[in-house]
């Protein structure tokens, strides 16, 4: 069984600040983490293969070449191979660019099993990578999975959404996005990380190694373009109505008519 | 060149440890220290992650790491829980080293293989009621009874003694002798006319467990020996230079948690209208005993990198154990003293740090002890 695990390297948010002044991440030493929903990703594809009784788990990711550790560490989890995505063609793109990237890449794998993506990184929040990514290789998805079990052939993958649950079987190959509820990620060990950086494959793929249309990646490729970060200005604070009920329901009433809410 | 950098190995090391160390040791380390409890459960997921096995060589099932990539497990487990990385120090120079130096190969695959798993635990056995300080002045005997050595005599303050499957005991082959009549032997747990002894009640690192081992014609297999009869001696200095190296790195780990607790309290707490952390008498504090813990990580990773590079580390290890263990003990107190009343209680960690920091200047040699061995070494005597 062949799992991919796409994964992300993001600044740590809990240490970001942002520049009053520009409005743009204050990047300068935050710590670059492993997105933590991937960490969940990769957790589900090893107790998976341990189900299926073997196969592999290679984790790619698209990025500089400093997210090289961010993949060590997915390989001493457990991960049998890495392959970071890394050229200067690739810089600058959107959610479509990077998935066009990944796919070209899923596609110099051979044959695959399943995917499986984090539901989205802290640092963009889109959650559009893992379902861009079954769109381009025209395969089935399911997100939000908070269940993922192998039962003949098939999956049966629990989703999460809007306060219910949803329970589907998917052929295989699918890609499944996952929460962080699936699972808990192990801590790699002693062993797992000295053999992440001395044992495991580790490989660097460019553009031309996947066979992607250079238009179709980075920035040339990516249709969305970020015009301006900004932090929202605080809002102002709440009215509380106290006093009479009848009398607050009748002022609540006439602000919201007001507010043309109403 | 000098480079303090450490490896991108050796970092995620670090971070991997820090963050089993944080989930899994600290949120017990309080309550083990208030029962005065060895958690088998907690050692044997330390020796799941291959904490105890961290310089066995990967044929024999550890993860082979050097001594520099040791120093980084042992602070952070140590900044959790000072007890737990007694246990694992102990683990790694004390029992796996010698057998791993100085053992037959069949020696080698029947102790350090279960040993890097986890699967059975070790201790070290050189101090005895007569022989602190003075660890030569050994009493108890290894007689050859022709198939086998017969061991008589106690063993005191045994870290792991309680606990362990087997004990790298040191005894005397040849008394007139004195130190070249020494040598090194392993008993396994079982063996008739081998018992454990009172378990002691200690002032700190409570969680790791102390024991006296006691022989009465003890019968072991002649093989059990480690190198020649008369290498004892050399074998256990050896061996506790390896093992001060770590002490280094407990130091570390025990006072990094103490400035950390003093740190976030002298931010939170108020007085005079001011957070504590405001006032220069306190800051001042804080940056001295930050330059402390600095210093003593410079020594403990050069004596670190000595023994990686394969030159003589005997008194840079003497240096490291001394300059941090009396440091710990400096850190935990001015920790302490930053808390003020509520550093005394037990609802905070310092008062435990603080009694912790105490065995680091006792065991693997004295402070007095240390200076001998770097006055040797400084002065060519």
């Amino acid at each position: 069984m062949l799992i991919i695990v796409p994964i992300k390297q993001v600044p740590d948010t809990n240490d970001v600040r942002i520049d009053p002044e520009t409005g743009t991440l204050i990047r300068e030493g935050v710590p670059s983490i492993v997105n933590p929903e991937d960490r969940h990703a990769v957790e589900m594809a090893l107790v998976l293969k341990d189900q299926a009784g073997g196969g592999k788990v290679v984790v790619v990711s698209m990025g500089p070449p400093q997210a090289e550790i961010a993949l060590r560490e997915m390989l001493a989890m457990g991960a049998d191979e890495a392959i970071l995505l890394s050229d200067r063609a690739f810089a600058g793109a959107d959610t479509l660019a990077t998935a066009c990237a990944l796919a070209h890449a899923v596609r110099q794998l051979g044959q695959y099993d399943l995917i499986i993506c984090g539901r989205q990184a802290i640092d963009g929040d889109t959650a559009q990578v893992g379902p861009q990514l079954a769109e381009f290789l025209q395969i089935p998805q399911a997100t939000y999975a908070q269940d993922l079990r192998l039962e003949g052939g098939k999956i049966r993958v629990e989703r999460a959404v809007e306060g219910e649950v949803q329970v589907l079987e998917l052929p295989l190959p699918a890609l499944v996005t996952c929460l962080k509820e699936a699972n808990k990620p192990r801590i790699p060990t002693l062993k797992g990380c000295i053999g992440a950086f001395r044992e495991k494959p580790f490989q660097v793929w460019n553009a031309s190694r996947i066979k992607v249309p250079l238009e179709q990646i980075g920035l040339k490729g990516s249709p969305t373009q970020v015009r301006r970060t900004f932090t929202p200005p605080p809002r102002g604070q709440g009215i509380v109505l106290t006093g009479d009920p009848q009398q607050a329901v009748q002022t609540l009433v006439q602000t919201l008519r007001e507010k043309g809410i109403m | 060149m000098i480079d303090f950098k450490l490896s991108p190995e050796q970092e995620l090391i670090r971070k991997t440890v820090a963050e089993f160390a944080a989930e899994v040791i600290a949120p017990m380390a309080a309550e083990l220290d208030e029962k005065q409890e060895f958690s088998m459960e907690l050692t044997r997921a330390i020796a799941r992650q291959g904490y105890l096995g961290i310089i066995v060589p990967p044929e024999y099932g550890g993860a082979g790491a050097c001594a520099l990539t040791y120093c980084q497990v042992i602070e952070e487990v140590s900044k959790a829980c000072a007890a737990q990385g007694v246990t694992m120090s102990l683990s790694n120079s004390l029992v796996a080293y010698p057998i791993m130096t100085y053992g037959s190969e069949e020696i080698k695959r029947r102790y350090l293989t279960p040993l890097a798993s986890g699967e059975k635990l070790g201790c070290f056995a050189l101090t005895e009621p007569n022989a602190g300080s003075d660890s030569s002045n050994q009493e108890t005997t290894a007689t050859d009874g022709g198939d086998c050595w017969i061991i008589n005599g106690s063993k005191i303050f045994i870290s792991n003694g309680g606990v362990a499957d087997f004990a790298v005991i040191i005894a005397s082959t040849n008394r007139a002798a004195k130190i070249r009549g020494l040598s090194a032997f392993i008993v396994d747990k079982g063996t008739p006319g081998f018992t454990i002894g009172v378990k002691e009640n200690k002032l700190g690192i409570r969680a790791s467990n102390t024991a006296e081992l006691v022989f009465q014609n003890c019968r072991i297999p002649k093989g059990n020996i480690l190198a020649a009869p008369g290498r004892g001696f050399r074998i256990a200095m050896d061996t506790l230079d390896g093992g001060r190296v770590g002490v280094g790195a407990q130091a570390c780990g025990i006072a990094r948690a103490a400035y950390e607790a003093a740190h976030k309290y002298a931010k939170e707490r108020k007085q005079f209208g001011s957070a504590l952390v405001d006032f220069q008498g306190i800051a001042h504090k804080l940056a001295d005993m930050k330059l402390d813990i600095e210093t003593t990580r410079l020594l403990t990773w050069k004596a670190a990198w000595l023994k990686d590079n394969k030159k003589r580390f005997a008194k840079d290890a003497a240096m490291a154990k001394l300059y941090g263990s009396e440091m710990a003990t400096r850190v935990a107190h001015q920790a302490i003293q930053i808390h003020g009343g509520y550093g005394f209680i037990k609802d905070y960690p310092v008062e435990r740090y603080y009694r912790d920091a105490r065995i680091l200047e006792l065991y693997e040699g004295t402070s007095e002890v240390q200076r001998m061995v770097i006055a040797s070494y400084v002065l060519g005597v």
